[in-house]
């Protein structure tokens, strides 16, 4: 088999008294999409930090690459490309001036970087942008331009923290769809979300984060077979009522999950359940049956939602 | 072959100054020819005719702007590692940015503070030019007072910029100005010699950086003899950058590096 391109074992990363990242071990392989799926805290952007060798591992072992981030840190970051939650752009640059500084510290010479950069801009659909100031680009062009930065490098992984974060729906399609073609392309990619249709769209295989620890990993899909059903039906209650209909339709579903605003029943069919639910009397204000999701098996694992 | 990559980091602070040198032109070119145009010309009047005269020995003009150059680079310095790092730091974050490339923290501290000895080059060259246009100097002597302008650019460039990385905010920067920046450019020997002071506080204009550079501005532009040896101006100002420049690296890898 090759080389694992990260290989973390009882990975610990601790802040003062906080422990952010506690004992995690996880392999990331070259050429997939593999994803960090927990809410905010869980640990993933402290992980994606010293995988990215910006910062230190409090202990444990990491190899990025087969390389030590502690002792080659440069090196490492030379093959990676980092597109951080926050935008840390100089908007006082033009997009073009951007991309050519960030060039600049990989050491890389004008006349490549050049070219690397209409490429670039045309993957970003920023071509018309190419003189404009960042500071006035909406945020979806912001975050297609830190893409593009990341990709100055040809770098062997993209590394995305929260990559979709704050975009309406549109820019979020559109820059799934550029992160798509990046993966066709052979590119690794390292995602942190806590969106988890994100999750479900770009990666491959992924973990599930909370408070530090990795509570589950596989596909979306085995881990949606493993710790959910096929369906879920989702009812909501007039005021007041929940705990009564909660109680009434007691044993129908393989679980049943009573959420402040909603309660989820779980089975493999959930038409079935809700006639069956009729036939008792639970009568909702609303009903919608789908399939389960990687939230669902978040609930699960966890007893809370991703986004809280 | 590529450039060192604290060489990319001076790129950089050419690349970002292009684009953003208009605002500081007034700073550059107006401020000085003002100041020595209102202090030098207007006031110096009144001191050359006062008892200024039998205390300085030269007009007022030719003593207060080679002071005001060394001051100007202070000035310039401290603007240019103050605002600039909280940027890097916290407003932008250009620094992580830069941080998650092959560029370490030592590569960043250097490529900052010697893209600001260039910018503080640049202005006490100019500065230069225009006190000679003043009649203050020769031409010559006027570039022989610009390294020790450099250098006291340099003392306080590093630190300023060890200063700036400890700060959670901007209100430490006002204040920075305020109670230090300021008054240094006040009492440092650039205005009046500072054996004008009240005795008990002279002793401490010795110990700022600004009056050892004013005294070597002073002394080489003017062929004077030194206010202070200049050897030992020269080693207390290597010194501030020494200092200053370890301690940057030390506040900004504890800052940045977690």
């Amino acid at each position: 088999m090759t080389q694992p391109l990260v290989d973390a074992r009882h990975l610990t990363k601790r802040f003062a008294k906080l422990t952010a990242v506690d004992d995690v071990s996880f392999e990331v392989h070259p050429g997939e999409a593999f994803g960090f799926l927990g809410p905010n805290g869980a640990g993933k952007s402290s992980t994606m930090r010293m995988i990215a060798a910006v910062s230190p591992v409090t202990e444990g072992y990491l190899r990025v690459m087969g390389l030590d981030p502690a002792a080659d840190g440069p090196h490492i970051r030379s093959r990676l490309g980092v597109v951080p939650q926050e935008e840390n752009l100089d908007e006082e640059l033009s997009v073009y001036e951007n991309l050519l500084i960030y060039g600049r510290y990989f050491g890389l010479p004008k006349k490549v970087i050049d070219e690397r950069i209409a490429e670039l801009l045309h993957f970003a659909a920023l071509q018309e942008r190419r003189d404009s100031k960042v500071e006035p680009l909406s945020g979806g062009m912001k975050r297609r331009l830190v893409i593009a930065r990341g990709l100055i490098n040809q770098p062997d992984a993209l590394i995305l923290d929260e990559p979709t974060t704050g975009l309406d729906p549109q820019a979020r399609h559109l820059l799934w769809d550029r992160l798509y073609r990046l993966k066709q392309q052979g590119v690794t990619l390292i995602i942190t979300t806590h969106y988890m249709d994100e999750a479900e769209q770009l990666c491959d295989r992924l973990v599930i984060m909370d408070k530090g620890r990795i509570v589950a990993e596989g596909s979306p899909r085995q881990l949606i077979e493993q710790h959910s059903t096929r369906e879920v039906l989702e009812l909501r209650f007039p005021l007041g009522t929940q705990e009564e209909m909660v109680a009434r339709a007691h044993g129908l579903a393989r679980r049943i999950e009573a959420l402040p605003d909603r309660v989820l029943l779980y089975s493999d069919d959930a038409d079935e359940t809700a006639g069956r639910l009729f036939g008792r009397g639970v009568v909702p204000q609303s009903m919608v049956s789908r399939r389960s999701t990687l939230e669902d098996v978040f609930l699960r694992l966890t007893g809370r939602s991703l986004i809280e | 072959m590529a450039a060192p990559p604290a060489l990319r980091v001076v790129e950089y602070g050419a690349r970002v100054y292009r684009r953003t040198w208009r605002g500081s032109v007034i700073s550059t070119f107006l401020n000085p020819a003002l100041y020595l145009l209102a202090m030098g010309v207007g006031l110096g009047k009144l001191v050359d005719q006062g008892s200024g005269s039998s205390e300085l020995a030269i007009p007022y003009l030719t003593f207060l702007a080679p002071g005001l150059l060394a001051a100007t680079a202070m000035q310039t310095a401290a603007g240019d590692a103050s605002y600039p790092v909280m940027a890097g730091i916290k407003w932008r974050k250009t620094y992580h940015a830069a941080l998650a490339t092959p560029i370490s923290v030592g590569d960043l501290v250097a490529g900052h503070l010697g893209w600001v000895a260039i910018r503080v080059t640049f202005v006490s060259v100019v500065y230069a030019a225009i006190m000679t246009a003043f009649g203050a100097t020769s031409p010559l002597e006027g570039l022989l007072a610009v390294p020790p302008a450099v250098l006291t650019g340099a003392a306080f460039a590093a630190a300023v910029t060890a200063y700036t990385a400890r700060l959670k905010d901007e209100t430490g920067l006002s204040t920075l100005f305020r109670f230090g920046i300021v008054p240094l450019f006040l009492f440092s020997g650039t205005f009046f010699p500072i054996s004008q002071l009240p005795d008990w506080i002279e002793p401490l204009a010795y110990v700022t950086p600004l009056f050892h550079g004013v005294s070597l501005c002073r002394g080489l532009a003017l062929g004077l003899p030194f206010e202070a040896p200049w050897a030992a101006s020269v080693a207390y100002l290597v010194a501030w950058v020494a200092v200053g420049a370890w301690l940057s690296l030390r506040v900004m890898q504890r800052r940045l590096v977690i």
